[in-house]
Parts: C-alpha cells; sequence; structure tokens
C-alpha cells in the first residue's frame, strides 16, 4: 500500500472515536433518507401496478337506480374506453364473537367473473356464484381483523332481510387500497368492510334486478375527464345521479395520494438535520486536522507531491467517513424501510408492496452526503490543497488572547482562573461556540420533533373524541328520513339522549373555483356532537348562514358574508345559494356546517335527518345493537370507545418502534455533537491543561476548564433546540396540511423534559468519556510535542 | 568583496549546477516591505559541500528555499542547469523539487503517523530512480531502526531518518536548513557526519544552512550571510572531518 494511504488511514484511526460518532450521524441522515424515498418509490410502484393491473377505474359514479339498457348510452360517450354497471350498497353484519355491527359496502362482480374494471385480486378461494346460498368474497383486512376464512360464514342485513354469507373468497380491490368508511378520520378494520357478491345474488338481495346503481368508467388515454363526467351526469340525472367524480375525489386513491405528497413534502427534512449536522462535525474536525499537520502537508509538498494529490488526501479522509457512515446508513434504512414497508401495509392494502432500495435512492442517499460532508469541509480542503510549504515550515504564530468583554462583568471578574478561561475561550471562538450549540439544538430539535407525532395524534384523538364527538354511538340511516325516525330510536331501551344530524354531499362553488364536500348539520341545542374551534371551544352555529372550515374557504377563496352556490349531489339535486356566516379553524376534516332546521330549509326538505348521535347506558348496549341491527333503516352504528381503541391499538405500538428508533438516532446526534466538541477542545488545549497539572492544579480542576465550557453550551443549546423543534413541527404540520386534518404543532411538557433528558445524558457520556482521557493525560508526552 | 569573480574549488566542474544572479526576495507584511535578499550571486558545483552562515534574520533560510523551489525570487534570475526558477509556476517548481531536490529541516518535520521506513518510502515513491528506503536508512546508520514510528525516536534519530529520506531519492541536491539546530552538539555531530558520508558516498551536492560558526570547518566553502547580501565567501582548503568539530 502506498504510504500516503497507509497515512490516511493511521489518521482516521487516530481519530476514530471522533470519526465513529460523525460515521453515526451520517448514518442516521442516510437511513432516514432512504426510508423516505423508498417508501415513497415502493408505495408508487405498488399503486401503479395494481392500479394497472386490475383496472383502476378513472370516473365513479352512483344513482338511485337505473335500467341495465342505460349503459348502452353511456358506453357510446366519447372518450369512454370501458365502462361497467353495477350494484352497490350498504349492509350490516353480524361476526360470531363480536358483539357490535359491522358496516359493509357490498358491490357486485359481474357473471362474467372478474369484472373488466376495479378487478379482483384474490388472496385466497374464488369469485363468488351464483347459487342457494349467497357467496361472498371479503376484503382481506376485515378478514384479518375477525380472523375469518374461506368457508367460514357471517350473517348479514341487506336492505332489511336477513341473509346467511359464505366467504368463498378473500380479496383486494384498487378501489379499497386504504380502507375507510367516509368521513371517518382512521381506518377501523373491525367495523368497516368491504365484500362482493355475484351480480345476481346482489340483484336478489338488493331487489335491483336488471338494474344498476353505480357506474365506472375507464377513459381512453388522453381524453377530457370533466366532458365525460358532464356527459354522464347528464344521463344519470334522471336516474336520481349524486354527480360523478374522477379519482381525486375518490376516498381511497385520495388518501393515498394525500399520505404520498405529505411523505414527499417531509422526505427531505429529517435527513436535512441529519447530514447538516454530519457536514458541521466534519467542519470542525478536518479544519483542526488540517491545521495540526501544516508542516507534514508542507514537506509532502517540499519533496514534490502535488496540490492535487494533497487535496484528494484529505478529501479521501472525508469521503472514507462518509462510507463509514453511508454503509450501514444505507443497511439499517433498507432494514426499517421494509419495516416502515410493513406498518403501511396494514393501512394500504396491495396485493404485494414492491419494497426495494433500487440504485437510485442508493446513488441519491450518497449523492447528498457527499455533497453535505464536502459542503462541510470545502475550505479545509481548499487550505490544504493552497497551503505554501515554505510559508508553513515557518512557526505559527501564536493565538492572540484579549482581556475579554465579558470579564468586564462584575460576575466574571470575580471568578477563579479557571472558570475565566472558559469564558476567554468561548470569547475567542464564538463561531465554533455558536456551531456547537446549533448542533446540540438540532438533536434536541430532532428528539422533539420525534415526539411530536404521538403527541398530535393523542392531541386529535382527545380533542375528537373527548369534546366534539361526545356520543357513544352514532346511528347511519340508508336515505335522509323524517324525523319520526328520531323519536324510534329515542324509545329504544338504553337510549339516554338523542340527536340528529343532518349531512348533505355538495358541491361548493365559488367563482370559478369548486369543491366537493359535505355539509353537516346539527341541532341547535347538540350536546353530544359539537363542532369546535382551534381554542377547543364549541362553535356556536348560526340561525342562517354556512359556517365553512379554514382550509375550505382558504380553497374557495371565499370570505364571510359572500355567497357561495351549493350543488346538492343527492335527493332533489337542487342548487342554491347559500351565505357564508362565517370561518372556523378546524383540525379535522373539511366541510360546511349549518344548523338543522336552516338546512332543510334552504333545501326545501321539511325535517329530514340522516342519522341520531346517542348517549345510552352502557349495560344497555348490546340489547341496543340486537334492536338496532334488525331495524331496515338503520345502515350503521358505531361504538365511539371501541373506534378509538382500535386505533390505538393499531397505530400505538408502530409509533413507538419509530419513535424509539428516532430518539437513538437524537441521541447519536447529541452525543456526536458533545463529544467531538470537547474531544477537540482536549487535543487543542492539552498543552494549556498539562501546564497547568504541571503548576499544581488538581485533575478535576482542569477538568473544570473543559468539561464546564460543554456544560454552559449544553445549557445555552437545549431552550434554543426546543425552540427550533416546535418551529419543525410547524413546518411538518404545514406539510402534511389536507383536506382529511390539518396536524397542529402540538408538543406535550413531556416531550420537551425528554429531550432535554436526552441531550443532558449524552452529555454526561461524553463528559466521562472526555473526563477519562483528561485523568490519563501523559504530562511528559504532552508537553513534549511540539504545536 | 566580490562574490562572483569568486572561482570555486578545481575540484568541480565548471559549469554550476545553480547560478543565482541578482536575485532578491522582499516580502510585504501590511505597508512594510522586509528585504530578506537584497542582490544574490552566487553559483553552486556538482558534488560541493557548502556551508550557509549567517545570524537569525539574515535570509539563509530564504536563499535555500528559493534555491529548492519552494519559494520564488522578487527578482533576478535562479537558474538550475536551463531550467529557470525565477517566475515558474507552482506546477513546474514541484517537478523540479519531485526530481531533483532532497530536504531536511530543522525540526525534522516527519509524518508521525508512519514509520521510519514509511517516511522515506513515501518520496520514493514519487521519485524516478530511487533506492530501497532501507538501504536509504542503513547509509544513516538507522537500519535497525526502519518500523519505528518518529516517537519512539531521539530527535538526532528522527534527523537522521529525515536525512534518508532526503537521499533515498538521489537527488542532484540536498538542502538543509539547520539539521542540527534542534540536537546537542554530540547528536548533532552524527547528523553530521551522515550528511557527509552522503555527499562523499553519491556526490551530492550539499548545502547546510547554520548559525554554528563550528559548523564552517566542515564544508568546501563557506557562504557568509548578513542582511540578506553575501559578505564573504571562502573556500577551506580542506574538509574538517565532523568529528573533529565541537561546539
Ligand atoms: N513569509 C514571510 N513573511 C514575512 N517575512 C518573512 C517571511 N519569511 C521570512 N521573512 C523575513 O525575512 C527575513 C529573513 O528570514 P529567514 O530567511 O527566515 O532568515 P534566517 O533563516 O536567516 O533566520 C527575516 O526578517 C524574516 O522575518
Ligand atoms: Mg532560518
Amino acid at each position: 500500500m502506498r504510504a500516503l494511504n497507509r497515512k490516511l488511514l493511521r489518521d482516521l484511526w487516530n481519530l476514530r472515536a471522533q470519526a465513529i460518532a460523525i460515521a453515526l450521524v451520517i448514518a442516521g441522515g442516510v437511513a432516514t433518507w432512504v426510508i423516505s424515498l423508498s417508501t415513497i418509490e415502493s408505495l408508487q410502484t405498488s399503486q401503479r401496478m395494481f392500479y394497472q393491473n386490475y383496472r383502476f377505474a378513472d370516473v365513479f359514479a352512483s344513482l338511485e337506480r337505473a335500467p341495465r339498457s342505460t349503459m348502452a348510452p353511456i358506453e357510446q360517450i366519447p372518450g369512454v374506453r370501458a365502462a361497467e354497471g353495477r350494484i352497490r350498497t350498504s349492509a350490516t353484519l353480524t361476526v360470531s364473537g363480536f358483539d357490535e355491527p359491522v358496516e359493509a359496502l357490498v358491490t357486485s362482480v359481474p357473471e362474467s367473473g372478474r369484472g373488466e374494471l376495479n378487478r379482483l385480486y384474490l388472496n385466497a378461494g374464488r369469485l363468488p356464484q351464483p347459487g342457494s346460498d349467497v357467496q361472498v368474497v371479503i376484503s382481506e383486512a376485515f378478514a384479518e381483523a375477525h380472523d375469518l376464512a374461506t368457508g367460514d360464514t357471517v350473517a348479514g342485513i341487506i336492505r332489511g332481510r336477513a341473509t346467511r354469507l359464505v366467504i368463498t373468497g378473500i380479496g383486494l380491490s384498487p378501489e379499497f387500497v386504504y380502507q375507510i368508511r367516509p368521513g371517518s378520520l382512521f381506518p377501523d378494520h373491525t367495523r368497516y368492510a368491504a365484500i362482493w357478491m355475484h351480480r345476481q345474488s346482489l340483484e336478489q338481495a338488493a331487489g335491483m334486478e336488471g338494474a344498476f346503481n353505480d357506474v365506472v368508467l375507464q377513459l381512453e388515454r388522453g381524453a377530457n375527464g370533466a366532458a365525460v363526467i358532464e356527459r354522464l351526469d347528464s344521463i344519470l340525472e334522471r336516474y336520481g345521479g349524486t354527480g360523478a367524480f374522477g379519482r381525486d375525489d375518490h376516498t381511497s386513491h385520495s388518501y393515498l395520494s394525500e399520505e404520498m405528497e405529505q411523505l414527499e413534502a417531509m422526505a427531505w427534512i429529517v435527513p436535512l438535520i441529519f447530514l447538516g449536522v454530519a457536514a458541521f462535525l466534519l467542519n470542525i474536525v478536518v479544519h483542526r486536522m488540517v491545521r495540526m499537520q501544516r508542516d507534514q502537508i508542507a514537506i509532502l509538498k517540499a519533496f514534490g507531491y502535488r496540490n492535487g494529490a494533497i487535496g484528494l488526501h484529505f478529501t479521501g479522509l472525508v469521503l472514507l467517513i462518509v462510507l463509514l457512515g453511508a454503509l450501514p446508513g444505507i443497511a439499517l434504512g433498507g432494514w426499517l424501510g421494509h419495516g416502515l414497508a410493513s406498518i403501511y401495509r396494514e393501512f394500504f392494502r396491495f396485493p404485494e408492496l414492491y419494497f426495494h432500495v433500487g440504485p437510485a435512492v442508493i446513488a441519491s442517499a450518497a449523492g447528498v452526503t457527499t455533497a453535505a460532508a464536502l459542503a462541510g469541509t470545502w475550505r479545509a480542503l481548499w487550505q490544504a490543497f493552497r497551503l505554501m510549504p515554505a510559508e508553513a515550515m515557518r512557526p505559527e504564530q501564536p493565538g492572540r488572547f484579549h482581556r475579554s468583554l465579558a470579564e468586564r462583568l462584575p460576575l466574571v471578574r470575580r471568578m477563579d482562573q479557571p472558570s475565566r478561561m472558559i469564558v476567554r475561550n468561548l470569547e475567542r471562538q464564538p463561531v465554533k461556540a455558536v456551531l456547537a450549540i446549533t448542533g446540540i439544538a438540532l438533536a434536541a430539535a430532532i428528539l422533539v420533533t420525534g415526539r411530536f407525532q404521538q403527541d398530535t395524534i393523542d392531541f386529535m384523538l382527545d380533542v375528537q373524541f373527548g369534546f366534539a364527538a361526545r356520543e357513544d354511538l352514532t346511528v347511519t340511516f340508508t336515505e335522509p328520513t323524517g324525523r319520526r325516525a328520531l323519536h324510534e330510536l329515542q324509545s329504544l331501551s338504553g337510549v339516554i339522549r338523542s340527536e340528529p344530524y343532518r349531512a348533505v354531499a355538495v358541491e361548493l362553488v365559488h367563482g370559478h373555483r369548486s369543491h366537493k364536500s359535505a355539509i353537516q348539520a346539527f341541532a341547535a341545542d347538540a350536546m353530544l356532537h359539537r363542532t369546535l374551534d382551534a381554542d377547543l371551544d364549541p362553535i356556536s352555529l348560526p340561525a342562517s348562514g354556512l359556517l365553512l372550515t379554514d382550509w375550505l374557504a382558504n380553497r374557495l377563496n371565499v370570505k364571510p358574508g359572500q355567497r357561495l352556490e351549493v350543488r346538492v349531489l343527492e335527493g332533489n339535486r337542487r342548487t342554491t345559494e347559500i351565505q357564508v356566516a362565517g370561518i372556523v379553524r378546524e383540525f379535522v376534516g373539511a366541510s360546511g356546517y349549518m344548523r338543522l332546521d336552516t338546512l332543510n330549509r334552504v333545501l326545501f326538505e321539511a325535517d329530514s335527518i340522516s342519522g341520531a348521535f346517542l348517549m345510552t347506558e352502557t349495560d344497555q348496549r348490546r340489547i341496543l345493537f340486537e334492536q338496532l341491527k334488525t331495524r331496515p333503516r338503520v345502515a350503521t352504528s358505531s361504538l365511539r370507545e371501541n373506534a378509538i381503541a382500535s386505533f390505538t391499538r393499531t397505530m400505538g405500538e408502530n409509533i413507538r418502534i419509530f419513535s424509539l428508533i428516532n430518539t437513538l438516532l437524537a441521541g447519536v446526534v447529541a452525543f456526536g455533537v458533545i463529544y467531538n466538541t470537547a474531544r477537540l477542545a482536549l487535543s487543542e488545549r492539552a498543552r494549556e491543561l498539562a501546564s497547568l497539572r504541571v503548576l499544581g492544579f488538581r485533575k478535576g480542576e482542569i477538568a473544570w476548564v473543559l468539561l464546564g465550557e460543554l456544560v454552559l453550551l449544553t445549557l445555552v443549546a437545549i431552550p434554543l433546540g426546543l425552540w427550533i423543534g416546535h418551529g419543525f413541527c410547524n413546518l411538518i404540520g404545514h406539510a402534511m396540511a389536507s383536506e382529511f386534518y390539518r396536524v397542529p404543532a402540538i408538543v406535550h411538557g413531556d416531550s420537551y423534559a425528554f429531550a432535554t433528558l436526552v441531550v443532558v445524558v449524552a452529555m454526561l457520556i461524553s463528559m466521562l468519556a472526555i473526563g477519562r482521557r483528561i485523568a490519563r493525560l501523559d504530562l511528559v508526552e504532552v508537553l513534549k510535542t511540539r504545536e | 568583496m566580490n562574490s562572483t569573480n569568486h572561482d570555486p574549488g578545481a575540484a568541480f566542474g565548471n559549469d554550476p549546477i545553480f547560478r543565482m544572479r541578482g536575485v532578491t526576495r522582499e516580502y510585504r507584511v501590511g505597508d512594510n516591505v522586509i528585504h530578506a535578499l537584497r542582490g544574490i550571486d552566487l553559483d553552486l558545483h556538482s558534488g560541493e559541500l557548502v556551508v550557509f552562515l549567517g545570524a537569525s534574520g539574515s535570509g539563509k533560510s530564504t536563499l535555500l528555499n528559493i534555491l529548492g523551489g519552494l519559494d520564488s525570487a522578487t527578482s533576478g534570475s535562479v537558474r538550475y542547469h536551463d531550467l529557470e526558477l525565477c517566475g515558474a509556476g507552482d506546477a513546474a517548481l514541484t517537478d523540479f523539487r519531485r526530481r531533483h531536490v532532497g530536504f531536511v529541516f530543522q525540526f525534522y518535520n516527519l509524518i508521525p503517523s508512519l514509520t521510519a521506513r514509511e517516511n522515506v518510502a513515501i518520496v520514493t515513491e514519487i521519485a524516478t530512480n530511487p533506492m530501497p528506503p532501507e538501504q536509504a536508512l542503513a547509509m544513516v546508520d538507522l537500519g535497525a531502526r526502519a518500523d519505528h514510528f518518529p516517537a519512539q525516536l531521539s530527535g538526532g534519530e528522527q534527523q537522521r531518518v529525515a536525512i534518508a529520506r532526503a537521499i533515498a531519492k538521489q537527488p542532484a541536491v540536498l538542502l538543509c536548513d539547520e539539521p542540527t539546530g534542534a540536537l546537542d552538539s554530540l547528536t548533532g555531530i552524527k547528523v553530521l557526519k551522515a550528511l557527509e558520508h552522503v555527499n562523499e558516498k553519491l556526490g551530492t551536492t550539499t548545502a547546510i544552512i547554520t548559525h554554528n560558526e563550528a559548523i564552517a570547518a566542515m564544508g568546501d566553502r563557506v557562504v557568509r550571510l548578513s542582511d540578506g547580501r553575501i559578505s564573504d565567501v571562502s573556500d577551506n582548503a580542506k574538509r574538517a572531518n565532523p568529528e573533529t568539530l565541537s561546539w
């Protein structure tokens, strides 16, 4: 091996503690980078493959009922490549061993077997056949939630008729990649299922012989989607069409796109923090190294080594450290990414999640890491490149100290000499002190950011289920119903209080902007289910007009006092104008709110309601469920506590794992920065410290000179870091804001305390490590070496 | 005293390997101009051992650095055979040093992370006609210490490694800047013996800088510098054996 390379390796070995600390930080950056990018890539690939191979539709529409002959003109619409009329209805299922009712969305499968569009992927079993017993394919998530297998049966109530359903298959559909009950905050696979039935069976069960109530279309490449939707709407209008929509308004698809957009927005934030810190650490290490090796560089150049060779030599050292971090980082990222992908599989159901860490991801990780490392060290490397040997042979002028500004302060004047040395040193190297503080602060910020997700979800659950939705049970009717239904519910045993609500699918139009959404209406005296503003105060609904969520108001560019065109997408399909009475800041959802009586009046629909919120007696619930299940018009009823429990069960474990990893990585950053700062200070000042020892100072006293500086830097950095962390949370919150929720930057006191604790522990470990070195400081050795 | 008219010792060829004419070197420090060299005319001949003597700050190191291509003259001409060093670019000077020059400095300047052998090898690896590192170390009587790191060697031993490093590439000139400056006299004499041995054995043109009068006796020629000028050049009829020196 060339002697120069040998020197490089031995230099690296001498730096090993620092090099490892830096490599760990780099590994953290690379790992998070690889995780983000490969997760995005794997979701995109899986989505593309599933959509392509199973022919996910482009346009969707539902209607009340149309004869099958109506499909002919629909197929004729220019731009339509394939069209399918099908039957879709809701059902209530009873799974043995599970008390609560399960809401199911039943979709027909054409008699030819597999449908043309939104084809089923079967994990197990076969497609349903017509016959005496009603066969169904059930969604995989639902099957897993209840441990159901082919051959099992579930009891179903479809349009009020009890039917025994035999499971012949378990499958997935591109329509239900994200399987969530519309309007829900989180998926609940235990209480919401997608099932498929043979067309003939469903025709009978739903009383839809020779008819369909749902249409899906696939468009030609380059077809004008809006025009097709318009034509389709005009055809379906007389059959009670509720308005066709494209993929953007499709529940599963829009959640999935939203999730990918969020991932993309956040992909760079955390890796950049890590790499920034690594660049900073490399900067101080390499700077010092080049300075220490001035005469070595000079001698090599004197003997004819070219500037380029010397520049490359030190660049090589930097790149070796990068490699030392990048390799385990890529491996770690691949491994964690795989773990994350399987968590995603819990929420996004693809036949296969194509997870792999591709060469493009690896190349980009290597690229950004190298760029960050060189950005941090180019000045030092340039100095090595430019160094004039004759110049370097002249001894360096000693550093110029002066009585510092701080020393004029009476507090500092009363300090002993070692403490004064701390102040003087900090003041002499302000840039280094600032960078060290920044590094430690960033570590604290990462810790805060890592806990933010958990805090936010806790908060949203609290808000949603603690303040806003305090009902025990939500009952939804199959179609809008008169108020009499409410009295019936009220009269059921176990019901303490019932409150009506009305939800209408609408398209809100303002100028050239429009958005499909819903108007939710509640009774003026509602107590169970209330809408809250950002301060968590219940909003009192105005006697006239509409309240809009701020997200929606922004989207429509509308201000209080202005009027909106409201196109109702169901029932009488009326178009009307409503004034915006106010704007509310809300965390969850994006809809309009009105008083129930006002909405009924505006829509000319007497006293229609869509469902009710119930407060119930706990011990009567079982009986209540039984009663509800048999009511023909009751589509769903869901219990609040169970929804929360199921969510925290699925999410809790995963979040814990990831926050543990995050904590470890951030701990590494904190340790890396603190240890490196101290280690550098030690080697820079070993002579000074040794001299003090020679003069009779004790080990503890000289340790203070070094460690006191460390404590001071850390104490300044912590509050700064907590503040930056809060800022990061805001940033992430902004990046994640969507129609479904806007995440408030909620950070609990606990999380601040936790971040502080981790940083302090990292500081103590560094102090211990450095303390040991100080204790072993060889006075003779140190004083002998020339510096 | 007119140095240009000086006739070098008959033992050396008439064609000088270095030829300096009117060489000046100025350093600008803020508004001040420091005249480190104020007009040097001097020839060095192949194989001779020249001792440069002068007080601290007289310009010795500056002169040596210019000869060795580490620094450039502000004005004048410095020729190595046919190569004009004054005004040559960095790449040309690097190439010149790589091929023809060996340096020895006061503080040895070994690379602490490399062993004695590796410190020599790092130079021979980029040389065109080197001797094996072991042979160079043997010439300075350090064959047995080849695998020791600088920190494990005494000052005198380190300096001998530095000499081995400088001669291993078989340079045309060996330039030594206060090679004994950091050593006690006994050790210093050992180092000087090594230099003399190399000069005799390989015929390397050798320049030794010192502020120590006693060392002057070992040179073929003694050039005295003061305040950036050559104040005297004298030949020694016979070179003194370093072992007879003392200070
Ligand atoms: N890089 C430099 N910048 C400024 N002044 C210098 C520089 N190098 C040398 N000098 C000055 O030039 C003069 C000669 O220096 P030098 O050649 O090192 O003397 P010597 O080696 O004889 O002690 C001194 O006054 C010194 O301070
Ligand atoms: Mg000098």
